[in-house]
């Protein structure tokens, strides 16, 4: 009998020397969902990662991958689920076939079925016409599709996906974007961590913010806007001592405010009272209320 | 999208992870083979004739052998040394801190003591094969094997998996590939000098002799001499309990390293 959630992390900490890479973290992932793992680089995202295949062992706290405690069973979990790294680490001496069939291999794709898990990963990852190519001479969106691909060989029920879509263009982005959702429409279990706030608000069901190894919040896109953003903001732009005025005015009326390049966002801007408005002055735009607000306002750091 | 949950619970070593891991050095030896046959046979090889020739016209009877049969025959232990070991230390390195081959394979149903095991298998079964690359160089200039030279690979692959282990082990024991230096230096060359590859042990002072005791390729040199020239059964259990032990030790060292290195 399954239980309802594939991922249990309860009260697990994990520290590197005297850094508490995750100190205390609980965290739920219900079958079929995809949540997105936000937080700042070092904030123990790819920690928890590593504590879910067992490459890190927990110091406290229990974990349950898919109904299998680890580090125990950690073999079963890790037969049932995929794994796609945050650093490439494709063979690249080899070409996208070979990838893939070794892939097939280690996870106990049965030998009449492997090449069409094959095939349908590089169908997946839109490489067929690449299948002999050395990994090392293809483009970096198509390297993070192969890597995506040779973790789905075996049709897990869950994916782990740490920053999928880092260091490529935008328009590469999307394109992960694409069969990221497509694996979630299929039903796979994804936890995606990113420090892009607009791939989380796209791709998640969930959201949970990691700061400092610890959860700050974990709930829908649009409850976690309510919850700490309200619906819009007013951004206003000036030179530095105009952007001193508005913080200190809208501080001095109980608003969150945060910096936003040469900007400065006063944030429930659907809340401001027509005394604040007057003060403030003519010349704000109204935006709406975005995932990074959030993020700036529960953990007081900016992200990229 | 899902798979059937497996019914049976994995083992501890798993056929299929080991497999895996063969399956992944077999498609890379495909590519390079060429390359890693011809270093692995040449240089061997070109001891066996410098040695075999230098001092073969110096000295023609070692221990009652001709000399070329003599180092025909300690050469397949340099061989299996120099495959093995070098093998082990700086692909498993390369492998670890540069390619993220083994983050990649550990994330799959893969534990650190079957890729340990898997890569040492491969390490030792090639290591097995290029070292009767000396016996048949050797055959051309007349060495002739007894029959007990079929047991030369089954030598070959124990003290492969010795040393190809040592080099796994030392692989994750040093900070950075130039400490390979110090190992190669202070560790491997005396091995392989002090051997009986190249001049008998019993010419040396008496502690260097005992010391010879505790070398693996000691143990490798005389039991390939004896499958050639006649086994001495007494004398050859003693040596393969040897390189058991070796590879025992290697093992559980190897294994405890690799594991702190790749586990968090």
């Amino acid at each position: 009998m399954l239980s309802d959630y594939a991922i249990s992390i309860q009260g697990v900490a994990k520290h590197y020397g005297s850094i508490r890479a995750v100190d205390g973290l609980d965290l739920d992932v219900p079958m079929g969902t995809c949540l997105g793992l936000l937080g700042p680089n070092g904030a123990g995202k790819s920690t928890t990662m590593r504590l879910l295949t067992a490459q890190a062992i927990a110091d406290t706290g229990e974990i349950t991958v898919l109904d299998h405690p680890i580090p125990a069973e950690s073999k079963q979990a890790r037969a049932q689920m995929g794994v796609v790294p945050q650093h490439d680490n494709l063979d690249i001496e080899l070409t996208v076939w070979q990838n893939l069939a070794i892939f097939t291999r280690l996870y106990r794709v049965p030998r009449a079925e492997r090449p069409a898990a094959i095939d349908r990963a590089l169908a997946l990852s839109q490489l067929i016409d690449r299948a002999d190519t050395k990994a090392d001479k293809l483009s970096g969106g198509m390297r993070r599709r192969l890597l995506i691909a040779r973790a789905l060989v075996h049709r897990p029920q869950l994916l782990l996906l740490d920053e999928p879509t880092v260091g490529l263009d935008p328009q590469v982005r999307q394109e992960l974007w694409a069969l990221i959702d497509g694996l979630r429409a299929e039903g796979v279990t994804i936890l995606m961590s990113t420090h892009y706030i607009e791939e989380a608000a796209r791709l998640a069901d969930d959201v949970a913010v990691m700061s400092h190894g610890k959860l700050i919040a974990h709930d829908a896109p649009a409850k976690l806007l309510a919850a700490h953003a309200g619906t819009s903001a007013e951004e206003f732009f000036g030179p530095p001592a105009r952007l001193a005025e508005v913080e200190s005015l809208a501080h001095a009326a109980g608003f969150s405010t945060r910096r936003t390049g040469p900007a400065v966002s006063v944030l429930r801007a659907e809340d401001i009272p027509d005394s604040l408005a007057d003060a403030l002055g003519s010349g704000g735009v109204r935006r709406a209320a975005s995932l990074e607000d959030v993020f700036v306002v529960l953990t007081g750091e900016e992200v990229a | 999208m899902s798979a059937d949950a497996p019914a049976r619970r994995l083992r501890r070593f798993e056929p299929a992870a080991l497999a895996g891991v063969l399956s992944h050095e077999l498609t890379i030896f495909k590519r390079y083979w060429l390359s890693s046959t011809f270093s692995s046979v040449v240089e061997p090889t070109i001891y066996l004739l410098a040695f075999g020739f230098g001092f073969g016209s110096l000295v023609a009877v070692v221990d009652g052998y001709r000399y070329i049969d003599f180092v025909g025959t300690g050469v397949v232990a340099t061989s299996v040394l120099f495959t093995s070991a070098f093998t082990g230390l700086f692909q498993t390195f390369f492998r670890r801190t540069h390619h993220g081959t083994y983050d990649a394979m550990l994330a799959a149903p893969v534990d650190t003591h079957e890729l340990v095991l898997g890569e040492a298998l491969w390490i030792a079964s090639r290591a097995a094969v290029f070292g009767c690359a000396p016996l048949l160089v050797a055959v051309a200039f007349g060495l002739r094997p007894g029959p007990g030279v079929v047991l030369v690979p089954v030598v070959s692959v124990l003290t492969g998996l010795g040393f190809a282990l040592f080099g796994i082990w030392i692989s994750a024991v040093i900070p950075a590939i130039d400490a390979v230096n110090y190992i190669i230096s202070a560790v491997l060359t005396p091995l392989f000098l002090v051997a009986g590859t190249f001049f008998p042990i019993d010419n040396l002072p008496p502690w260097a002799q005992r010391a010879a005791q505790a070398n693996p390729l000691f143990h490798c040199v005389e039991l390939v001499r004896h499958a050639v020239f006649g086994v001495r059964p007494v004398a050859d259990l003693w040596h393969v309990a040897a390189l058991l032990v070796f590879a025992a030790l290697m093992w559980v060292l190897a294994v405890r390293r690799m594991r702190q290195r790749l586990i968090d």
